[in-house]
């Protein structure tokens, strides 16, 4: 109960840093977090397999897609001073801003979330709640790849062929759209 | 043990950022990862109710709908790219396009 | 040897065909005689019919030739089936006999024409529509042909279209006959549903049901409808005088061989329906001799060559109808085909004039010219003296028999009739002796006349001969045609033979011929006071007559009534409909309905503002709205 507290406020905080933060680069890195916490809840919920997925696609894969791009047209130019707040012309508001960057709150508040994060995990594995199925879940066999995979190649094998269609139609509108023609 | 509701409670919260984020930002990244977030609140329910039914459909859906996010973040991130190339802009109020 | 009579039908079916595909490649000098060719072979064949049928006892002339079954839908089928017998044949003659004649006359006329080829193409296909009329075994086939006569009709009266004159006479044709033959399509149909059968043998085996369904008088009054169409009687003459715009062989193969003889032809063929409704009979004879005498009057004040000729035989078809209406039908199929030949040959000569004087019809501006145009001016005068029924040639016969017969009918009848008969005499002299006798009126004209090439002449020379000779095959009492036809019409008829032996002693049938001869050398003898010796008297005559002289000189304003009460109010009906009907109610509604939808969508519009949040806001609120509903329920 007490580490659940903890990674829903951890959660919670992490997605406020991404719609509040001005840089698209520190909202990515939220995002990061973010996943990272729901992947600690994962686990809590008798979904190992889900939390490794979480972390490799969630984590591994599009939180580093986001940040190619921010990487790739982002620059200094259209973030170091936010448009959308200096279109509305208000120089106190501009102002404000200015402030709240030299403040520089997103790596503050980062460093202490990821800090917790880091702690609740630590504090969640010596207790032994992060890596023991409990109560009920124990003889339901939650989670476990074997599980997972069983009911996903029988039950749902045309849906997982179809997504490997999905994906294979992403990937092609993804290089169609991104042509330099 | 946790009930049930607070993972859903989470979850809403969650979302509910999420739509704020869709709602107040007008660069076009962040509304795409407050999007990626609502998904995630959403992936969060289906596992808790899974747990609480103890179903595994729950995380099946879960992985369905990340195979989806991954498609989805990789077309509409192409889109975005194709839009800063073509508009020289992430503000999500100069491409309108749809305007009738 | 019957049983080939469908060679008929091929050929000029095939004449058509080649000319119309391939008439731009083949060239003219093919063309001359491909066009007439095909109706030459078609007359051997009806030569070789006629000759066949001579040659079989009077009641096994009658043959059914079955080519195919054409169409089945539940008990209704008819056949594409030939009748050949004594009238079939003898119409057959006619029509690809005088046909022949006028193709050749046509290779001479149409000479320079641009669309040579396609005149010959339409000029076969009137041929082939026209025997597909006569040959046909049943109702449906002979609708082909009448319909197929009247497009044949309105593309030749039409084929100088580019003259606005033109054009609205082809239409005038086509609609006007549409009235009629929307009176023959009802009869047709009467037929059917009462009788079951459309073939002519089984109607005339049943037409005492018709008798006892009660309809035979209403069928028999539809195909008078349709008849006045088609042969141009009155009511729905009008169209053939303004035919005149057409070509002057098609005026000849319209008046002569063909369409307006289609009228009769069914009259005659429906004998049988005819004897059976005497009222319809009397309303066709009725018809007749009003029809004959209307128009010969109108005849008298033209001026115009082809029209008087036009009006001629609009009085001479009265002629006919009269005869089939007093049940004289061999009488008037004879007319039919003496008025053929010599008709035929008055419009082929008049065109020979026309061609002579560069298109002139004005016979006042004519004089004189049987000095340039000797061939023309013979062949014209006996043409004119067999129309007036000059004792001794082919009209005298043909017209006296008609006479004889209205006579035995009602004296009243015959009596319009003689005096029809006069006037024919008066205007067909008249056109003999003011354009070809006295002084040349229009130097210049006359001066510019010659004489036509031989493709023109030799047909007049032909036809002037079948004009004086046509008659022989119906002298009284030894009347060779009335003998052959007679069968058709009353075949086993008790009534007929009951009026027979009614007739009056022979020295009235003597009294009456010599009557009519003296009536028709005495119009003759007239008009060649009035127009040649004294031409101060036509003056007088019509200063005498007054208001009568001008409304006979403007045609009884008959297309000025038509104008008036059918075909304004309904031009206007059209308009009011185009312009208040469909422009404001139609348009007005559909255009309403689309501005509506247009309106509407130009609010619509304004919720697509391209701001991507709204349109993310909107999805949160129907979301919200969602759930509250799901939580409030």
């Amino acid at each position: 109960m007490f580490l659940f507290i903890v990674f829903a406020l951890i959660a919670i905080v992490a997605g406020l840093g991404v719609i509040l933060s001005r840089k698209p680069v520190y909202s990515a890195l939220f995002l990061l977090l973010n996943f990272a916490t729901l992947a600690a809840m994962y686990i809590m919920l008798q979904a190992q397999f889900l939390a490794a997925v979480q972390i490799i696609v969630y984590a591994g894969a599009i939180v580093v897609l986001f940040l190619f791009v921010v990487m790739l047209i982002g620059g200094g130019e259209l973030n170091a001073v936010d448009r959308e707040t200096s279109r509305q012309g208000d120089k106190a508001n501009i102002a404000s801003q200015r402030s709240s960057i030299q403040l520089g709150w997103p790596r503050l508040t980062a460093l202490v979330l990821a800090v917790l994060l880091l702690a609740g995990v630590g504090y969640g594995v010596i207790t032994g709640q992060l890596h023991q199925p409990t109560g009920t879940a124990a003889a339901f066999g939650q989670g476990s790849v074997e599980a997972v995979a069983a009911t996903l190649y029988t039950d749902y094998l045309l849906p997982f062929e179809m997504t490997s269609v999905l994906l294979l139609v992403g990937m092609v509108g993804a290089v169609v759209l991104a042509r330099n023609e | 043990m946790v009930p049930i509701s607070y993972y859903l409670i989470l979850s809403a919260i969650l979302f509910t950022v999420g739509v704020v984020g869709v709602l107040i930002r007008r660069n076009v990244l962040i509304i795409f990862m407050s999007v990626e977030m609502m998904l995630n609140a959403v992936n969060l329910t289906f596992a808790a109710l899974a747990l609480h039914f103890l179903s595994l459909n729950g995380q099946i859906f879960v992985l369905m709908a990340m195979v989806v996010a991954a498609a989805e973040v990789a077309v509409g991130l192409a889109i975005v790219m194709t839009v800063v190339r073509h508009k020289d802009t992430t503000n999500i109020e100069d491409v309108n396009l749809l305007k009738g | 040897m019957l049983d080939y009579a469908w060679l008929m039908l091929l050929f000029p079916a095939l004449g058509t065909l080649i000319i119309a595909f391939f008439g731009r490649r083949l060239g003219k000098g093919v063309i001359s005689w491909l066009a007439p060719g095909t109706v030459l072979l078609s007359f051997a064949v009806a030569v070789s019919q006629f000759a066949t049928l001579l040659g079989l006892p009077a009641e096994e002339r009658h043959h059914e030739v079955v080519l195919w079954q054409w169409m089945t839908a539940g008990s209704f089928s008819v056949d594409l089936a030939l009748l050949i017998d004594q009238l079939s044949v003898t119409m057959a003659l006619v029509v690809t006999g005088v046909g022949f004649l006028i193709h050749v006359y046509s290779v001479g006329y149409m000479h320079d024409d641009p669309r040579y080829s396609r005149f010959f193409a339409y000029m076969n296909f009137f041929i082939l529509m026209m025997l597909t009329l006569v040959l046909a075994n049943n109702y449906l086939l002979l609708y082909v042909g009448w319909e197929g006569v009247g497009l044949a009709s309105y593309l030749l009266i039409g084929f100088w279209f580019e003259k606005p004159s033109a054009a609205d006479a082809g239409k005038k044709a086509f609609i006007v006959n549409r009235v009629g033959d929307f009176g023959l399509a009802l009869a047709i149909m009467f037929i059917w549903s009462t009788v079951g059968s459309l073939r002519f043998a089984d109607v005339f085996a049943n037409a005492d049901v018709l008798v006892a369904a009660g309809v035979i008088g209403t069928v028999t009054m539809l195909m008078l409808l349709a008849a006045t169409g088609k042969s141009a009687q009155l009511p729905l003459y009008v169209w053939l005088p303004d035919a005149m715009e057409g070509p002057t062989p098609v005026s000849a193969l319209i008046h002569a061989a063909t369409m307006v003889t289609a009228g009769v032809y069914m009259t005659a063929r429906s004998a049988a329906l005819f004897d059976l409704a005497p009222t319809s009979a009397m309303w066709v004879a009725g018809i007749g001799a009003a029809t004959a005498l209307y128009a010969a009057t109108i005849a008298l004040a033209q001026t115009d060559l082809k029209r008087i000729l036009a009006y001629s035989t609009i009085s001479q078809l009265g002629y006919m109808f009269l005869a089939v209406g007093v049940g004289a039908y061999a009488s008037g199929i004879f007319h039919l085909a003496t008025h053929a030949f010599f008709k035929a040959l008055l419009f082929l000569a008049a065109g020979s004039v026309m061609h002579a004087l560069h298109g002139e019809l004005n016979i006042n501006k004519m004089g004189n010219l049987r000095a340039k145009l000797p061939t023309t001016y013979w062949t014209y005068l006996i043409g004119a003296a067999a129309l007036a029924g000059i004792p001794l040639l082919s009209g005298f016969f043909s017209k006296d028999e008609i006479l004889w017969y209205a006579w035995q009918k009602s004296p009243v009848l015959w009596a319009v009739g003689l005096v029809t008969a006069g006037l024919t005499a008066i205007y067909a002299f008249r056109s003999v002796f003011v354009p070809f006798w006295g002084q040349p009126r229009d130097q210049k004209l006359f001066h510019h006349a010659h004489e036509s090439p031989p493709a023109m002449t030799v047909p007049l020379i032909v036809l002037a001969v079948g004009a004086v000779l046509a008659g022989y095959i119906g002298i009284p009492h030894l009347s060779l045609i009335e003998g052959w036809l007679e069968p058709v019409f009353h075949a086993g008829g008790a009534a007929a033979e009951g009026a027979k032996a009614a007739y009056p002693a022979a020295w009235v049938e003597w009294v009456l011929l010599a009557v009519s001869a003296l009536v028709a050398l005495a119009g003759a003898y007239f008009a060649y006071t009035a127009y040649v010796v004294k031409t101060s008297i036509p003056k007088q005559v019509r200063d005498s007559l007054g208001w009568f002289a001008r409304l006979v000189e403007n045609k009884y304003y008959v297309d000025e009534l038509y104008d008036k009460v059918i075909v304004n109010p309904l031009r206007d009906l059209a308009n009011w409909f185009a312009g208040t009907v469909d422009k404001a109610g139609l348009d007005g509604a559909v255009n309403g309905i689309a501005g509506i939808a247009g309106w509407l969508g130009g609010q619509a519009r304004r919720l697509q503002t391209g701001l991507v949040g709204l349109y993310a806001l909107s999805i949160l609120f129907g979301a919200v709205a969602l759930v509250a509903w799901l939580v409030i329920r």
